[in-house]
């Protein structure tokens, strides 16, 4: 079992747990795990990605070859587009519609939106009506991630865990709506893919 | 014992705690930041209350380091590579006093300058000072190294670097932990005179480090982290030091048969290295970074064995390494991918909404609308970004305290409004020796000192000024009528520009401080 993905989207929009929550989950599948991250100055509203390598055996590079990425996960159209390189021939786009605006020269949005439907594999939906319809707008990176959980390979059970791992000091009904906006996720893809 | 799933900065921290650290010392700078912090938050490291405060720059640190060393216990200093040149000075000369508690300088490097300003190499202050150097290519070495250098450090009473950089100390992987190591007593040196560095004292210290030099090349050779690869085809070997090993091995497979080492302690293991260039046709070297391995191996004029790597364009000069250009480097086929589309547009890290920065900027501007461009000196942090649009509010960004200083020569050329914007963390790092200057000379100028009571770009870090900005100033010898505090609020920006026109206006130095909580900083507080 090998999984490469990249984590994509705008400092500050949460990719990091999406990240945090697939290592733990792999850790406790007795996975072998590297995940890069991006800190510092991108994280003032810049892209930032993660480079996060799932194997049941030794991995060695922190960074995923171009071409090599089986899954890419984005909170933000755009930004998963930035990444295509990475993405393997029978790789998929897991991605949120919704643009993340903080650019004067932002494309059209239709034509992100067709890129990325051109392509051979991809879930392309509005994660923030889900995250909104359910009484939390900010958890639509766990809607993000249910609908990537489809194609992870790990126990959708231990990336529940994680969420409890992750968000328990701060309260049970933070971790009900996360795990909530998870399963909402994972019906979307479901169903669509 | 289960695994921690911990960044290299983290791994690092891990390893100086249950190798019995007594005290961390540090400065935030991306990406070495999360060693202290981690050490901060570390509840066993809570527990036996080890030091982990921030200092006021890196060679404050440096030298506290020195102090717990001296006193008998292990510590580590963290930094950034050009941490490392603020810091230059005692890192020099503890070569020379050594260390009695081992003493571990963890530096992390950025090369493709991420989040920094140059990407120079620290192995190359290590080689210069004569000191030892670990590279590990990844996590688990990472804490391996840190736990087993404080008995290097112990054994030859010598500083050791720790050198990584932004993709070790930024990814996360799985660490398993040794058994925790108790702290040092504390101790005297065994000589009074080891720490004394009057010259006649430095003369025998500088010749016994040369003295040491072999026996530090012996440790290399015996080193478990430099290992030798034997393989049948011997047209091109491969040295690769520290996480270069990780994108050599990404793109080799069970076919490949040529002799490979991996470098993972300084100064460079001789056998092996004669070695892997008797028996090669030609060698490539794969180094993160700058390259020193390859400039050693190739002389000022190359005969014998070819050399390849970034000096004959075999990888670029400049820039990280990827497995991309490793596999090019190999002579690999390239594996196919896509371009990225027309589409994207380039998304440059910008001010938060909300940021106080964005109203002194707009203030400073209505200054520079009548003088013209060219007047403000900038210096490091989230404030550097005004030099972008829409701001176009600052010229200069230089080195930590560069703003003040560089404002007073240009001041003394001449040109008038002259103006330095610093934030509060920089201000006390090095910003504080650059005003007195300006004090002692009269020199015009204006030097905005932009509090937003954190250290906000490396993530919040407490900063040692944080409520005693004025006093400094004032014990200095800024005039107190010339100490002006204003809030940068959209709704303050008339009665701003007006106290900033009147310090403008005023011939001697004036300090504006600019109080307002970092966005972030009043969000956590709320």
């Amino acid at each position: 079992m090998k999984k490469d993905i990249i984590l994509a989207g705008v400092g500050g929009q949460g990719i990091l747990s999406i990240a945090t929550i697939i290592g733990y989950a792999a850790i406790e599948s007795g996975l072998k795990l590297k995940q890069a991250e991006v800190h510092g100055m991108s994280q003032r509203g810049g892209d930032v990605q993660s480079h996060l390598r799932i194997s049941d055996s030794n991995v060695f590079s922190d960074l995923i070859p171009h071409g090599a990425a089986d899954i890419i996960i984005s909170v933000e159209p755009m930004e998963a587009l930035r990444y295509k390189p990475y993405l393997s021939e029978n790789g998929w786009f897991i991605t949120n519609s919704v643009p993340f605006v903080n650019i004067p020269n932002y494309p059209a949005i239709e034509n992100v939106i067709s890129d990325i439907q051109n392509c051979k594999n991809n879930i392309v939906f509005d994660a923030n009506q889900i995250a909104k319809d359910l009484g939390s707008s900010r958890s639509m990176n766990m809607v993000i991630l249910g609908a990537a959980s489809l194609f992870l390979d790990i126990a959708y059970e231990k990336l529940e865990e994680g969420i409890k791992f992750i968000f328990g000091r701060k309260g049970e009904k933070i971790v009900e709506t996360n795990l909530n906006a998870l399963a909402a996720g994972r019906k979307f893809a479901e169903e669509n893919s | 014992m289960k695994k921690l799933l911990l960044l290299g900065d983290e791994a690092i921290a891990q390893g100086a705690l249950d190798a019995g650290l007594s005290g961390a010392y540090g400065y935030p700078g991306t990406p070495s930041t999360e060693i202290v912090e981690y050490i901060q938050r570390n509840p066993e490291a809570i527990e036996k209350n080890i030091h982990r405060t921030w200092s006021a720059n890196e060679k404050t640190a440096l030298e506290a380091a020195l102090g717990m060393s001296y006193a008998g216990k292990r510590t580590i200093v963290t930094m950034k590579h050009v941490g490392l040149n603020v810091a230059a000075d005692s890192y020099m000369n503890s070569a020379l006093t050594g260390a009695n508690g081992g003493v571990i300088v963890a530096v992390a490097d950025d090369p493709s300058m991420h989040s920094s300003q140059n990407e120079q190499d620290s192995r190359f202050y290590s080689k210069f000072a004569l000191l030892p150097a670990f590279e590990p290519s990844d996590q688990q070495e990472a804490y391996n190294m840190c736990f087993e250098a404080f008995t290097l450090s112990e054994k030859y009473n010598l500083p050791i670097m720790m050198r990584l950089t932004t993709r070790l100390a930024h990814s996360r992987a799985g660490v398993a932990r040794k058994k925790v190591l108790a702290e040092n007593e504390m101790s005297f040196p065994q000589n009074r005179d080891q720490f004394m560095l009057l010259p006649s004292f430095s003369r025998k210290k500088y010749q016994k480090l040369l003295d040491t030099q072999p026996e530090l090349v012996k440790e290399s050779e015996n080193s478990k982290y430099n290992e030798y690869f034997d393989g049948n085809d011997k047209s091109c070997g491969v040295i690769a030091c520290g996480l270069a090993y990780n994108y050599l091995m990404e793109n080799i497979s069970d076919k490949d048969d040529f002799p490979i080492l991996k470098i993972g302690q300084y100064p460079l293991p001789r056998k092996q290295i004669e070695k892997i260039m008797a028996e090669c046709d030609e060698v490539l070297v794969l180094e993160e970074g700058m390259p020193l391995v390859e400039e050693m191996l190739k002389g000022y004029i190359p005969t014998g064995t070819k050399i390849k790597g970034r000096l004959d364009g075999t990888i670029s000069r400049a820039g990280e390494l990827n497995p991309k250009t490793v596999r090019k480097a190999l002579g690999l086929p390239e594996i196919p991918s896509e371009e990225i589309p027309t589409s994207v547009v380039g998304r440059p890290p910008a001010l938060c909404d909300g940021c106080p920065h964005i109203d002194t900027y707009n203030a400073i501007n209505e200054i520079t609308k009548k003088c013209g461009k060219g007047h403000v000196f900038s210096d490091i942090g989230c404030y550097t970004l005004g030099y972008l649009p829409p701001y176009n509010a600052i010229d200069t960004c230089v080195d930590m305290g560069a703003s003040i200083t560089m404002a007073i020569g240009a001041a003394d050329a001449g040109l008038f409004p002259s103006i330095a914007t610093i934030g509060d963390s920089t201000f006390g790092h090095s910003g504080i020796t650059g005003l007195l200057d300006a004090v002692d000379k009269k020199a015009n100028i204006v030097v905005v000192i932009m509090d937003n009571d954190t250290t906000a770009m490396t993530g919040m870090q407490d900063s040692q000024v944080n409520g005693r900005i004025e006093k400094i100033c004032l014990g200095i010898g800024v005039d107190e009528k010339h100490i002006r505090v204003v809030t940068p609020l959209a709704k303050n920006h008339a009665e701003n520009v007006k106290i900033f026109q009147e310090e403008v206006d005023y011939n001697g130095v004036s300090v504006i401080i600019p109080r307002r909580d970092c966005i972030h900083l009043f969000k956590k507080r709320r």
